[in-house]
């Protein structure tokens, strides 16, 4: 795991110096504490910043090919790089060091652009062909690894993070207010946008090449789902036993490292199914950490102690109250480089903060299983509502709904005839490829009231439901109804929110690696031609995942209702009715003016709603940690001041 | 002050993030006009319930007692002795 930048010479532009690239790659030395390395030639200038995790004495980057022809810096890991390995040796490529990072450029000789066809992994990579004078971006599939770029001054600048950008002062510091009203519809920002004006991010399964004055941005991998008829003659215990031996593999894959790894216990069903496929069918030993709250509404701190009694894990526990997420959340935003809508990333830097004080700095994570075997609520929420649409006037169709949202203590399916009114939502939409999403994106648009007159004018493009189409396949349509739910939420909270502001940024931020083996492509390719109904029987959701561990993990984590990783919100930020320091200035009329994105008085009176503790709703708190997210964007990157949280 | 107006100015500064007495009518449905989510309304049940005393039943808690100013008021005078 590392950090990249680089700088490419378009067509006039002056050429890179080592004193730019140093520049940029020192902005993001916690990705990588081990060690820069440096290329640079008259057009293209590649830095590295290396947290050393395979090859710990030779993997230093950028590394090249024999010839030293093609160059490549690479943040991540490729998992098959012991097959690839031996497959190039025989195809006659002499390697120079064991690192996973010098299959990349064997692989460009031997296929060119379709090397990346041939990893299983999680990276973004920048690789240089002095020959043809072409640069490669490429990303991973699911959008684990960012990679980001700006044009500028004839040159194209490209990074692992903005910040890594912004410390070129070529680089504009500016919010976009188009992405910043994505971040408050879809939780994201939608590729190619970043918040931020003119930088664009390579999106997920993409590569970008640059050769000859041209750049072509095309897609090399998507989640899709087929529409052939489904191979109905195996049982579920073929499916079972054909699942378990590909997580199985993709466990054992993903432990490969030169230094120990660890596993986050979320309590939930998914990191419980990883803990035990490591304890039973590797020789890996089981280091497990989690994290717990004060708020039982929160906490599931019981359900991780079943699983370390269960497996004897040697386990580390945080307890976050809310103070920590109060005082944590400006160096969570200077990680996110985005506004997001929940605290929820804040106790996972925490977390990871723990795992590397306990001297790891790789473990693996949960995360994908949801979107992979049908496990969020929100698909069986579009179940039910898709149900009652078959008879709308039903009075007995909607009282299902009941059945959801069990662990809430402001459920939304509690207020009678208010709560159908709210899953009626979008019910004429439900041919629509977002109809699954319409009650959640109308929920989190509330914020764009917030919105100052000015803001609103300065927006090119409004953003509405119909937005996400720029980023649907063209035949999505036809597709069965969960797929199309699997997809969205794939290619929008996925990628844009949970691997990266819950994900990639708040580990980083401590120098740690997450691993993901329920994305690793194999078990997302074959979960795809899943029947239905072996992803949610009825309304119980991940049901393949549920009946392959039976007997390996315990019975109450295995039957247990999914209950979403939540954090406390607006809460976390008031001493009694008093904001915090840093809150109190952010919110002011003065510095919202000067911001310049939101209606001062609005916003005070918000403010005020949530001191009394009276926000108790989704809308309201999203509001709050939208807006404090957002105007900490701007207090750390357009304004370039530091905030004193303690 | 009125009950009217106390619950007006409840909704005004609470969902709308304004004192524009010009932005609700107090015949504007809370759902149609889009004021309220699905969790608003339990907050506006717990004002109630707070400010004037009273106890909202499970079956009381429909569109013709709570989806506007004027059917609060209404439901209220009901409800107090």
């Amino acid at each position: 795991m590392c950090g990249i930048a680089g700088i490419l010479t378009l067509k006039d532009g002056v050429p890179p110096s080592r004193n730019e690239l140093e520049g940029m790659i020192h902005a993001v030395q916690h990705r990588g504490p081990d060690g820069y390395g440096y290329y640079l030639s008259q057009r293209v200038g590649l830095a590295h910043a290396r947290l050393s995790i395979i090859d710990l004495a030779g993997g230093d980057q950028p590394i090249h090919n024999e010839d030293q022809s093609v160059q490549v810096v690479f943040n991540g890991e490729i998992f098959n790089y012991v097959e690839l390995t031996a497959q190039l040796k025989q195809q006659g490529h002499r390697f120079y060091t064991h690192s996973d990072t010098e299959v990349i450029v064997h692989l460009y000789e031997e296929y060119g652009e379709a090397f990346v066809d041939h990893l299983n992994g999680q990276f973004a990579i920048a690789l240089w062909d002095s020959r043809s004078e072409r640069l490669i971006l490429a990303r991973d599939r699911t959008g684990i690894r960012p990679l980001y770029t700006i044009e500028s001054g004839g040159r194209l600048y490209f990074s692992s993070e903005v910040k890594s950008l912004f410390a070129h002062p070529a680089i504009p510091r500016e919010i976009n207010l188009t992405a910043l009203s994505e971040v408050f519809t879809f939780w994201t920002t939608l590729p190619p946008h970043s918040l931020f004006e003119s930088v664009e991010m390579i999106p997920p399964g993409h590569l970008q090449v640059i050769e000859n004055g041209t750049m072509k941005l095309s897609r090399y991998w998507d989640w899709s789902y087929p529409n052939e008829q489904i191979d109905n003659r195996k049982s579920l215990a073929d499916w079972s036993e054909e699942l378990k031996a590909l997580m199985i593999d993709s466990v054992r894959l993903q432990l490969r490292s030169d230094v120990p790894v660890g596993a986050y216990l979320s309590g939930g069903l998914d990191s419980s199914v990883l803990t035990s496929l490591i304890k039973n069918f590797t020789d890996t030993p089981l280091r497990t950490f989690s994290i717990g709250f004060e708020d039982e509404e929160f906490d599931e701190s019981g359900f991780q102690q079943d699983l370390v009694d269960y497996l004897g894990t040697n386990h580390t526990h945080v307890l976050c109250k809310r103070s920590d997420i109060g005082a944590a959340f400006p160096r969570v935003i200077s990680h996110t480089e985005s506004a997001i809508v929940r605290t929820a990333p804040t106790p996972l830097m925490l977390l990871s903060g723990a795992v590397r004080e306990a001297g790891y700095k790789v473990v693996l994570t949960g995360e994908g299983a949801d979107e992979v075997f049908g496990g969020y609520d929100i698909f069986k929420e579009a179940k039910v509502r898709r149900f009652w649409s078959h008879a709308p006037d039903s009075e007995w169709r909607p009282l299902i709904l009941q059945r959801l949202y069990p662990y809430l203590k402001h459920s939304p399916t509690t207020s009678g005839a208010f709560s159908k009114r709210f899953f009626q939502q979008g019910m004429e939409h439900l041919d629509k490829p977002f109809f699954a999403h319409i009650p959640r994106w109308a929920t989190t648009q509330r914020i764009l009231q917030f919105f100052s007159d000015e803001a609103r004018a300065a927006i090119n493009q409004a953003v509405d439901f119909e937005t996400i189409n720029r980023i649907l396949p063209a035949d999505i349509e036809t597709w069965k109804p969960l797929n199309r739910d699997q997809y969205i939420e794939a290619n929008t909270l996925l990628s844009g929110y949970l691997l990266s502001s819950q994900g990639d940024r708040v580990a980083m931020a401590n120098s740690i690696e997450g691993r993901y083996p329920f994305l690793d492509h194999r078990v997302i390719e074959f979960a795809a031609t899943l029947p239905s109904r072996y992803k949610i029987m009825g309304l119980n959701e991940k049901y393949l995942l549920k009946q392959t561990m039976q007997g390996l993990i315990p019975e109450s984590i295995r039957k247990r209702s999914k209950q979403p990783y939540r954090a406390p919100d607006s809460q976390s930020f008031f001493h009694g009715e008093k904001p915090l320091d840093y809150v109190a200035y952010l919110f002011s009329e003065e510095r919202i003016r000067k911001a310049g994105y939101y209606n001062p008085k609005t916003v005070s009176l918000l403010l005020k709603k949530c001191a009394r503790g009276k926000a108790l709703g989704f809308a309201d708190n999203m509001a709050f940690v939208g807006i404090l997210s957002s105007m900490l964007v701007d207090e750390l990157f357009v304004e370039q001041a530091s905030i004193d949280s303690q | 002050m009125s009950t009217e107006a106390i619950i007006r100015n409840y909704i005004l500064e609470n969902y709308l993030f304004t004192d524009d007495q010009s932005a609700l009518n107090s015949t504007d449905s809370f759902l149609d006009k889009d004021i309220l989510d699905s969790t608003g309304i339990l907050e506006v049940i717990y004002f109630l319930e707070d400010e004037f005393g009273i106890k909202v039943e499970d079956t009381e808690m429909v569109p013709e007692n709570l989806d506007s100013v004027n059917n609060i008021v209404s439901f209220i005078a009901k409800k107090r002795p």
